[in-house]
């Protein structure tokens, strides 16, 4: 069965038409914008929140993303168990929505920072992961704020749930904090709730699943949601 | 407000000469109203009315080739591209705002130029910028540095256009006076352009975007002077940018043109509505009525004359077709922007502007603009007397240096050849996922979905080159570029230019404008390269030191086949190396000169127009035949520097190669000399007979050198140098100098 993904289209959101393109043209799922103003999730099996700045990043990341009319309906589905990933800047409107424990700081460096990093993949164990065939995946980043921060209990508590799903790692699986490009918390990349249903990560799958701009790996955490979700 | 009397000694506060002043009496009939004197002041200033410049822009070749609208005739110039696309392109300086407020001043810049593009329907696909700073080692330098590459990446990054490459150099010269030239490209069907024009009497005239605020007033005028002590009291003339707002104007503003909705639309950039206002009415051969009590504001109490001269950005004068004005209000509103009707055009040809129901201007819209009223002036030129003496220089007065890898060491560490990864790290240089090679290559490369086409893109200009010799300089930076997009595998198309030049009063610096116009001229018109538009910045000077004058050059090439996509990066070991093209020892304005001798001497190195087309065609016909793994070419720092560049350019697969290249008289000169027209390839051994057999056939020289491979770039045995170490110097220079790791 074809899954059909909703991206959601915040004002600022920049990677709106990207994730759509991969989804849509590339892999060949159903998709359909979601306009932030509406409250409609138009029968989506997977909901996206694009990267970019919304509402400019005016105040904090995400923070007002999350007060629009359609992350009510966002929350709604996901509490019901509905599949949502959060990418870059849809991450930080996550940890806002308090979908994903922790909050995000500026990069170590204070720096904006656009290149391909090495993630190695944690936890298998969730839709978005299952069907990946290799530990490390090849994904660009880019971003400002991309330093996760939680207290020592809820590093524990993801821990212990194995939340963490993607760490910063070099090209052979060395989780070392000299590869980790912005300071986040052991190395974090990317995070799932408790229930495993919602993903935030702040790399860009996305951008890389156009055999075209000549790295694929993206694809792979989409096609294990297409794989997953319906079983 | 009362507001001041308006006589001769206001009109030269204003930046008017007595002659100018009077042009304006005389054509009014009358003494100008101080608004009046205001929009005037702004329309014939520098900035706005090239008055000091139009008259030789237009010997530049401006139609042929594949070009669909020319220099001048919009906003920024449309080249074809086949199936039923064209490509917007245009580059622009913001050299004074950024001077004084680095931050503001380049994100305004890249604003401004963003939206040059999209109001022509086209939307922005890439954006790169050709940057100048003073050395590295001075702290203001670094100030400035550091803020207008943030407020690029700032102001790119949120509006979500890829930031992909461009140029960054550091001298002395440009150390009271930074360069900012931002440019953007932009994507468009043929058929769903839009036009700055005004016409159809009673059409409804908009101002959409941001409100209008006290911000950015005498902006253009401000352009239009040398940096100096007061300078910084300038402050407030920089405008202050939201990428935010200007994002959602490009979604609302492409909306609009797409549903055919307007008859025209104009950003507003300097000088405001006055500007956006009068050059729409003289396109269209019309005037308006606009009543300014309908206008946004962001504060109380602003005057007829400051509203009409307000830079606030993220704004577009736009004129609907009569009755779809609410269609237009509508899809703004949705984007949550503001949106007014603030007039209507007329036919009378003149602009009157009221405010609380009394007219505050009324004038003639031609009689304002470039290309219409605006004054024209030829100055006078003078040859500088430094350039005989620089020409004379005699190189073997030069002490050879001894240990030739300790000197090629502090060149390939030299600001301007190290990595600017630093810098374009900083950059969203992936978003729309169009780009294939991003910055770091010769040129980018940007794919053009739903085709097998895609863009190839640079900027370029060697401003010691056109300081010693103006012509050959310039041509040079033309040259360059075309070889960078044919490196990559296009084709030249088209280039727009962004003329950084001294006080064109000074008969010095308008002989070098006038010099460097008629080398750019000469290579477009070889190369079928016209130019589509640009800019022209003069008074780039400061009390301390004159800004070297600087052309620069954004060329855009067309890649016809994705198949033809070709990097710098040597690719396998084993992989051959080859020098297209012959050295002639030039070292005029060189980098090794500059960081060995502290010297900017001698002339620029020579070229010859048929050798480098020859060379070009040859190359790409290479490229399209499958025979080439990298091309790169050779410029600042010769072809060592070159050579090592294809080893490491690509940072995760290094490669060394181990060379035996052609010595003339002096080895160092041989290896530091940057002669124009060469290029260093790779190909496979596989095909080393084919290739031999094809390049054989052309009229460009080629000369095997040596081979890809081991952990070390050695050359001619008298150079050896690890490959990590390699990378170390010319990854960690700007990070070290900045104070960073990266």
């Amino acid at each position: 069965m074809k899954p059909k993904f909703g991206v959601v289209v915040f004002p600022g959101s920049n990677c709106d038409h990207d994730a759509y393109f991969a989804v849509k043209k590339i892999l060949g799922y159903d998709a359909e914008f979601l306009w932030h103003k509406e409250t409609d999730l138009k029968n989506s099996d997977v909901i996206i929140l694009p990267g970019g700045f919304s509402y400019g990043d005016y105040l904090r990341t995400g923070s007002i993303a999350r007060f629009s009319p359609i992350m009510n309906s966002v929350i709604d589905f996901a509490n019901k168990g509905g599949y949502v990933i959060g990418i870059c800047n849809g991450f930080q409107i996550l940890l806002e929505a308090g979908l994903l424990p922790g909050a995000m700081q500026q990069n170590e460096s204070l720096k904006f920072i656009c290149e391909d990093v090495y993630l190695s993949v944690k936890n298998k164990d969730t839709v978005f992961t299952k069907s990946i065939d290799t530990e490390i995946l090849k994904i660009p980043i880019a971003h400002g704020e991309g330093n996760y921060f939680a207290d020592d209990d809820t590093l524990k508590e993801l821990e212990d749930n194995e939340q963490i799903v993607f760490q910063y790692s070099s090209q052979d699986n060395n989780i070392d904090k000299k590869y980790n490009p912005n300071g986040s918390l052991l190395n974090i990349a990317g995070i799932v709730n408790k229930r495993k249903n919602v993903l935030g990560m702040m790399p860009h799958p996305e951008r890389s699943c156009d055999p075209i701009l000549r790295k694929t790996d993206g694809q792979k955490i989409f096609k294990s949601i297409a794989e997953n979700i319906f079983n | 407000m009362l507001e001041p009397e308006v006589n001769l000694d206001l009109a030269k506060e204003h930046g008017f000469t007595e002659e100018e002043y009077n042009w304006v009496c005389e054509r009014l009939g009358r003494i100008p109203t101080f608004t009046e004197l205001g929009i005037y002041s702004v329309m014939w200033s520098e900035h706005c009315s090239y008055k000091n410049s139009i008259a030789l822009l237009k010997t530049l070749p401006r139609e042929g080739g594949k070009l669909l609208v020319g220099a001048g005739e919009e906003n920024a110039g449309l080249v074809d591209i086949g199936d039923g696309l064209a490509v917007a392109f245009k580059i622009e300086s913001h050299n004074h705002p950024s001077a004084v407020e680095p931050y503001q001043g380049a994100a305004t810049g890249v604003g401004g130029i963003l939206r040059d593009i999209f109001t022509m329907g086209a939307r922005p696909i890439a954006a790169l910028n050709s940057l100048r700073f003073g050395n590295l080692d001075d702290a203001r330098t670094r100030y400035l540095f550091e803020g207008v590459v943030k407020g690029i990446a700032d102001y790119g990054n949120c509006f979500g256009v890829p930031t992909v490459g461009g140029e960054v150099y550091f001298d002395e010269s440009y150390k009271g006076n930074p360069l900012v030239n931002a440019m953007a490209i932009g994507i468009v069907k043929v058929d769903q352009t839009a036009s700055a024009t005004a016409k159809g009497n009673g059409n409804p005239v908009l101002i959409v975007g941001s409100s209008t605020g006290r911000d950015g007033i005498h902006g253009a005028t401000f352009a239009s002077e040398e940096i100096s002590e007061k300078s910084e009291a300038k402050r407030p003339s920089v405008q202050v940018g939201d990428p935010f707002t200007e994002k959602l104007l490009l979604e609302a503003t492409l909306e609009i043109i797409k549903n055919d909705w307007i008859i025209g639309i104009q950003d507003m950039g300097a000088a405001g509505i006055s500007c956006s206002t009068s050059e729409m009415s003289a396109k269209g051969k019309s005037g308006m009525d606009i009543d300014l009590d309908k206008v946004p504001l962001r504060e109380e109490g602003m005057s007829a004359y400051e509203i009409m001269l307000s830079e606030s950005q993220e704004r577009m004068l736009v004129v609907a077709k009569k009755g779809y004005e609410d269609k237009v209000i509508e899809t703004f509103e949705k984007w949550d922007l503001n949106c007014a009707v603030i007039g209507t055009v007329n036919d009378s040809g003149i602009l009157k502007i009221h405010q609380n129901g009394v007219m505050k201007a009324e004038l003639k819209a031609w009689d304002l603009v470039l290309g219409g009223g605006a004054p024209v002036y030829y100055r006078e030129t003078k040859k500088p007397d430094y350039i005989e003496k620089k020409h004379s220089f005699d190189f073997n007065s030069l002490s050879e240096s001894k240990n030739l890898t300790e000197v090629f060491e502090k060149v390939v560490s030299s600001p301007n050849i190290a990595s600017k990864k630093w810098v374009y790290n900083q950059y969203d240089s992936m978003v729309r996922t169009n780009t294939i090679v991003g910055p770091g290559s010769d040129a980018a490369v940007i794919y053009i979905k739903d085709t097998n086409k895609a863009l190839a893109a640079k900027t370029d200009c060697n401003g010691r080159y056109v300081y010693l010799n103006p012509k050959e300089g310039t041509k040079i930076a033309v040259a360059e570029s075309a070889r960078n997009v044919v490196c990559s595998g296009g084709t030249p198309l088209a280039i727009t230019n962004c003329l950084n030049f001294g006080n064109p009063y000074k008969p010095e610096n308008y002989w070098m404008f006038k010099q460097a116009i008629e080398g750019m001229g000469e290579a477009c018109r070889y190369f079928n390269t016209p130019v589509t538009g640009g800019n022209v910045s003069f008074y780039n000077e400061s009390p301390e030191t004159s800004v070297y004058p600087t052309p620069t050059i954004g060329m855009v090439g067309l890649i016809e086949s994705l198949d033809h996509i070709t990097t710098a990066d040597f690719k396998e070991e084993g992989d051959l190396i080859y020098l297209l093209g012959i050295d002639n020892e030039e070292l005029g304005g060189s980098e090794y000169l500059k960081v060995i001798y502290n010297l900017v001497e001698g002339n620029s190195p020579a070229l010859d127009l048929q050798k480098e087309k020859d060379l070009q065609t040859t190359l790409l016909s290479l490229i399209k035949k499958g025979l080439i793994r990298s091309a790169h070419d050779i410029s600042e720092g010769g072809l060592i520097t070159s050579l090592a560049e294809s080893c490491i350019i690509n940072y995760e697969k290094p490669l060394g190669a181990e060379v035996l290249i052609p010595i003339n008289n002096r080895i160092d000169f041989s290896l530091f000399s940057e002669s124009q027209s060469r290029v260093i390839i790779s190909i496979s051994p596989k095909v080393k007979d084919a290739f031999e057999k094809e390049i054989s056939k052309s009229f460009t020289p080629y000369k095997f050198i040596g081979k890809v491979g081991g952990e070390k770039l050695i050359v001619n045995q008298e150079i050896s140098i690890s490959i990590n170490r390699l990378k170390e110097l010319y990854y960690q220079s700007i990070p070290s100098r900045m104070n960073v790791t990266v």
